[in-house]
């Protein structure tokens, strides 16, 4: 399967992805458009470390291995961002009793 | 080793002051710092003469080939003296002067006086831009925590002013650190740094506007009158007594040697710009109220004329110019203090409040006078032997035409300055005593004491100034004989 | 051996110390004290400088070097003194004089308190240790020092009543108008020591000196020392200063108009006479100066009324006569005039002051009358002040004041006829005061009437003296034609002041002119006799009112030149540096505040637009890296 394929499949996620933390207020939404991105591109990374061994399997028989480790390394760093990002959606609602990012204007002071 | 104590104490001495609690302590302890500093610079004038004590080179940043190198030449050797001087001066006089946060305004001003001090003998670009700033930093906080009603917005003026200043220098420091040769901050690679005819007339405003604001000069100098009336005064005793002079040193160190063409060049230009402030400065100074304010302006026609000296390139003068940096230190400090007693003791310092302080104080009257005489360069005073060997060395200068334009130009402010002068002591000192004045009483013995010193020194200087003539003369004819040298091809074109 | 001379530095050094124990202990030491100390240093100077006298008369002159004033890169200027002919002649006046007005100041000043009386005499101590250093000095700049000095110590007394604004105002004058004159006498050291590199006199005036000196350098720098010396000494345009300094006390007066001050300006010239010989042209703009000086003041002088002005403007006009001595080339006329005149002004001035003293410090002749009677010491003296300030033989003044319409003369016919009827109308306005003053009634209060007393011994011995000395003191210059070998100060001078070689009139012109001159003059006595005899209040009319106000010259000075400067100085303060100037400064602070305020709008606080302005910026440099780098 061409690579394009797998790219306008990421960008097409990309985009939703930005569109939703553009567009939604709700603080969870957010977050999981922020993963969805997140995801976009790691489906990118497979993608091309994919091509890139096909490219280069004669030569080099571990070549583009390292796109796919850094897909772990992004998974795990992810799972520990999530945990962190809704640990502080919880005290957000916690204190505002929301989870309407409206509400989060502090910056401007 | 001197060189580096000069720096260091005031340095020390005012970090530690930052964790005094008790006022009374602070206030001792920073007196305490200022005289040794004193101590260390007399030292270094009449007993550890040797060179070797004089000069220290250490390590500093290696990488971009700048070091920490200090030099007590016959110029620092003036200004460190005028800055140990001033500030026990400063100290004393303003021993009665309640401030709030005593402990950090006393270390602000030492570290102040280190950041001059650092100035005055740096011998590394640098190093002499960072304690420029140094020097500056104190100040606006100084000005602004300590200040007058409008202190706010004066200290904005302040800063926009002298920032502009710093960072036109930085650049032209920069640029001319690239074409050194091995890319060196030194200031013998600076001296023989390779500029092109073009570079260097650009080079010099550069410079010239940080000096110049400094100074200052006109039409530079909106930010002196206020920050002076401003500032608490023992503030404006070191800026005006001390720190002005960063900017005629600057040029006689860093922009002179630096840049010898352009400043050639730019002679006439500067000169003119230098006698119109002079005449301008006069003339605000006649129509001025407040004490502080025409104080401000005297200083900047007198600052003028040492700007005209630099500029007509003459050894007589410029020795004229190092003594009277000095010379003009101390009369402003003089009369700063005595400024600030009269506000403190009678409430006001404004000209048609007062009145008739001559039968209330007699004893500040005679002072004052005597000070404010010196300002106007009486002879047997210190100022008329460095204004007389200025003025000679306008009029016998050989880099512009228009000697005796300058010089008649320049004296007539000698008048003006006679006008303004007489005009404050009498409205201050003679006539009937207002009702401002009527519960005033004369000085105490330890304010009475530290105007003495001045006066002493005053005539001391105004009637033997040889020492200082000596310390100054080598300095003063390497720059001088550096300049004329470089152009002779052009002076013999101009024949 | 060093010369026995070089201890001269003792003459100013007495007065400097009764300045200073007198300055600084007046709050302890009681006023006897300080009177007997400052007179005595001014009797120990005297004493020396007789003997400095008459060391130089046996043909011993020095030069005595002290220290080094300035010594920088080959300018060197050595704190020196010299001491020759003219120098000691001036030491003789200034502290021989001075003596007598320190005496006499004692007791004038009896009912100033103490602290105030020392006060008084530290000045007057100061003043004459400034007069010295002016006449002893070797070269310019020290004389410049004794120049400032004396300009100070006038400010300091005119200004010694301190509590009237009025006087303080007149001493601000004095001092300012006398800056303006210093400044050109600073510009001409300037352009000596350019030219010339030295400011010493020997070298100056050998040939040395005079060699690197052009005729235009030369004419140059005589007129600005001339215009110094119109500052100092009161001539055409800076003289009005002089008669408003009567604000000081009297004695003060006298020590300004007669020992001190006003003679520096002649004294410099006289000094400078080998520049002022090279230049013919400065000699008549100094002859012509001198001329109109002495006419204008002496005109000013018919119609005043207050006693101490009449003798301002008559000193202002005598100084004339000798700025016309000087510039027909008769220094040493010059200096014999300075000479008389120091003698019957200071006895002028110290009997105007008995006058005042009497009359409980009325100044007003209008007020005055028939004092003769009950000042017998005073008027006696006063009248031969009078006698000899109007030129009538055998009196001082005659023979001075002959020495200069003689030169006058030889050189130029219409300078001699202005200047004899300006001698002429100097007896007139000098007998006008005489007799509006000490003849005809009392016209003062009752009061004033039972006041009146002769002044004490103190006041009287000193005036005696000087009336003595006004008889006596012209005898040292009797012209040849009188007697042979009678011009003793002509030879006494010769050594400073080269004598003239050129051709002298006839004996018999010499006695014509001088019969004419004592014959008009005694007829303007008799005119001054029968007019004011018994003088009667009129209020003045058409040019008396113009005299009387003094051509209202300080009226066009105030017009002139002082509004405009204060104009200035209001429009620069107020619109150049208020509205131009810091408004630019104050305008780039408040256009970086502006925009700041509304870049501010930006930062809603929204996360939301945050990133939606990261994803644009992003776009954007997308799509200028794509589209637009080609």
């Amino acid at each position: 399967m061409p690579v394009n394929y797998y790219i306008f499949l990421c960008l097409a996620l990309f985009c939703i992805g930005i569109v939703g933390v553009l567009t939604r207020r709700n603080a969870i939404i957010i977050f999981m458009c922020i993963e969805l991105m997140l995801n976009a591109v790691n489906l990118l990374l497979v993608a091309f470390s994919k091509m890139h061994h096909a490219a280069n399997a004669a030569a080099n028989a571990t070549a583009g291995t390292d796109g796919q480790l850094f897909v772990f390394f992004i998974m795990v760093v992810a799972a520990a961002e999530v945990s962190v990002g809704l640990a502080i959606i919880v005290m957000m609602y916690r204190n505002i009793h929301s989870v309407d990012v409206n509400f989060l204007n502090r910056l401007k002071h | 080793m001197i060189p580096v104590l000069l720096i260091l104490v005031p340095l020390l001495t005012g970090l530690v002051t930052f964790f005094f609690k008790d006022e009374k302590m602070a206030r001792s302890w920073a007196l305490l710092s200022a005289l040794l500093t004193l101590i260390v610079s007399l030292l270094g004038l009449a007993v550890l003469k040797d060179p070797k004590y004089l000069a220290q080179q250490y390590e500093w940043m290696g990488s971009i080939n700048s070091s920490f190198s200090v030099k007590l030449d016959g110029l620092g050797q003036v200004l460190c003296l005028l800055n140990a001087v001033a500030f026990p001066v400063i100290f004393i006089a303003t021993w009665r002067t309640p401030y709030q946060k005593a402990n950090n305004f006393f270390a602000l001003m030492l570290l102040m006086q280190a950041g001059m001090m650092g100035v005055f003998l740096a011998m590394d670009a640098l190093l002499f831009y960072f304690f420029w700033e140094l020097a500056l930093v104190p100040a606006y906080f100084l000005c602004s925590q300590w200040g007058g009603p409008r202190r706010i917005q004066v200290t904005f003026k302040f800063f926009i002013y002298t920032f502009v200043g710093s960072l036109l220098m930085l650049v032209g420091l920069l640029y001319i650190y690239f074409h050194t040769k091995e890319n060196s901050f030194d200031i013998t690679a600076f001296y023989h740094a390779s500029l092109t005819g073009k570079e260097q007339n650009w080079l010099f405003w550069l410079l010239f506007i940080a000096f110049a604001i400094k100074m200052p000069i006109f039409p530079f100098h909106t930010w002196q009158p206020d920050t002076y009336e401003q500032s608490p005064t023992a503030t404006t005793m070191a800026l005006s007594g001390v720190m002005v002079k960063m900017g005629i040193f600057g040029m006689l160190r860093w922009l002179f040697p630096v840049l010898p063409d352009a400043s050639f060049q730019w002679g006439d230009t500067v000169s003119t710009m230098a006698v119109t402030g002079m005449i301008y400065a006069s003339l605000i100074a006649i129509r001025q109220d407040d004490l502080k304010r025409l104080v401000a302006y005297s200083s900047i026609a007198h600052i003028g004329l040492m700007c005209i000296a630099i500029f007509s390139v003459n050894n007589i003068g410029m020795q004229g110019v190092m003594i009277q940096l000095f010379n003009h230190g101390i009369n402003i400090i003089g009369l700063w203090i005595a400024i600030e007693l009269i506000e403190r003791q009678f409430g006001t310092r404004k000209l048609s409040e007062l009145g008739g302080l001559a039968q209330k104080a007699p004893g500040l009257a005679m002072l004052f006078v005597i000070i404010a005489l010196a300002n106007i360069a009486l002879p047997l005073t210190n100022a008329f032997v460095g204004e007389f060997l200025m003025f000679t060395g306008i009029f016998s200068s050989k880099a512009t035409y228009y000697n005796v334009w300058l010089t008649v130009m320049a004296g007539l402010c000698i008048i003006l300055a006679a006008v303004y002068t007489l005009n404050m002591v009498r409205k201050v000192f003679y006539g009937n005593t207002s009702v401002a004045v009527a519960n005033g009483r004369d000085i105490r013995f330890n304010e009475k004491f530290v105007l003495g010193v001045i006066v002493i020194i005053i005539f001391w200087l105004g009637i033997y100034s040889q020492p200082f003539l000596r310390i100054t003369e080598k300095v003063s004819a390497d720059i001088t004989n550096g300049i004329l040298q470089k152009n002779e091809v052009i002076q013999f074109l101009r024949k | 051996m060093q010369n026995a001379l070089h201890i001269a530095w003792l003459i100013p050094l007495f007065p400097l110390l009764g300045f200073l124990v007198n300055g600084l202990g007046r709050k302890y030491l009681s006023k006897p004290v300080i009177g007997v100390i400052g007179s005595g240093v001014i009797l120990a100077s005297f004493v020396m400088s007789i003997w400095v006298f008459m060391q130089v008369k046996n043909g011993n002159t020095h030069i005595a070097e002290y220290f080094n004033f300035i010594n920088a890169a080959g300018l060197k200027i050595p704190f020196a003194f010299q001491l020759d002919q003219l120098s000691s002649l001036f030491l003789l006046i200034i502290t021989g004089v001075g003596f007598l007005i320190h005496v006499y100041s004692v007791s004038y000043m009896h009912e100033e308190k103490a602290e105030h009386f020392g006060r008084y005499f530290s000045y007057l101590n100061l003043f004459v240790f400034s007069m010295l250093l002016l006449v002893m000095g070797a070269n310019y700049v020290i004389l410049f020092i004794g120049w400032e000095g004396v300009g100070l110590c006038s400010y300091l007394l005119i200004g010694y009543w301190f509590k009237n604004d009025e006087y303080n105002k007149a001493a601000n004058k004095a001092f300012i108008m006398n800056r303006i004159g210093d400044l050109a006498f600073l510009i001409a050291i300037f352009w000596l020591i350019a030219k010339t590199g030295t400011v010493s006199f020997d070298v100056l005036f050998s040939m040395n000196g005079i060699t690197k000196l052009s005729q235009a350098d030369i004419t140059i720098i005589t007129l600005l020392l001339l215009a110094g010396a119109t500052g100092k000494s009161a001539q055409i345009p800076l003289f009005t200063w002089l008669p408003d300094a009567m604000a000081g006390p009297t004695p003060v007066s006298a020590l300004i108009h007669a020992a001190t001050m006003v003679t520096a300006g002649i004294y410099m010239i006289a000094r400078s006479n080998i520049l002022y010989s090279l230049s013919p042209f400065t000699m008549h703009v100094v002859a012509i100066i001198g001329l109109a000086t002495a006419l204008l003041a002496a005109t000013i002088a018919l119609k005043q009324n207050d006693i101490k002005k009449v003798l301002a403007y008559s000193t202002v006009s005598q100084l004339g006569f000798m700025f016309l001595a000087l510039g027909t080339g008769a220094y040493v006329a010059a200096v014999f005039h300075v000479m008389t005149h120091a003698f019957f002004k200071a006895l002028l001035f110290l009997g105007s002051g008995s006058v005042i003293h009497a009359m409980g410090g009325e100044q007003d002749i209008r007020n005055m009358g028939g004092l003769s009677k009950k000042l017998r010491i005073t008027y006696i003296t006063f009248l031969i002040g009078c006698i000899a300030i109007a030129g009538i033989p055998p009196f001082s003044g005659f023979f001075s004041k002959d020495a200069i319409l003689l030169s006058a003369f030889e050189d130029n016919k219409i300078l001699y006829g202005v200047a004899l009827f300006t001698a002429l109308l100097t007896a007139f306005y000098m007998f006008r005061l005489l007799f509006i003053t000490f003849s005809g009634k009392f016209r003062g209060t009752e009061e004033q009437e039972h006041h009146l007393h002769e002044s004490p011994p103190a006041m009287t011995i000193p005036l005696v003296i000087l009336a003595l000395l006004s008889i006596i003191g012209g005898w040292i210059g009797i012209p040849e034609a009188l007697m042979n070998g009678g011009d003793k100060i002509t030879e006494f001078l010769s050594p400073v002041i080269p004598v003239a070689t050129g051709e002298a009139v006839s004996h018999s012109t010499e006695y014509g002119l001088m019969a004419l001159s004592t014959g008009l003059v005694l007829a303007a006595v008799l005119l001054a006799w029968l007019q004011f005899r018994n003088y009667q209040r009129r209020e003045a009319t058409g040019l008396g009112k113009v005299l009387e106000n003094k051509w209202y010259v300080d009226e066009l000075y105030e017009k002139v030149i002082v509004n405009p400067l204060r104009w200035m100085g209001g429009f620069l303060n107020s619109i150049i540096e208020r509205r131009l100037i810091d408004a630019i400064v104050n305008g780039v602070g408040r256009a970086v505040n502006y925009s700041s305020r509304q870049l501010r709008l930006l930062q809603s606080g929204q996360v939301g637009s945050y990133i939606l302005l990261m994803v644009l910026s992003i776009l954007l440099v997308f799509v200028f890296q794509f589209f637009l780098r080609k």
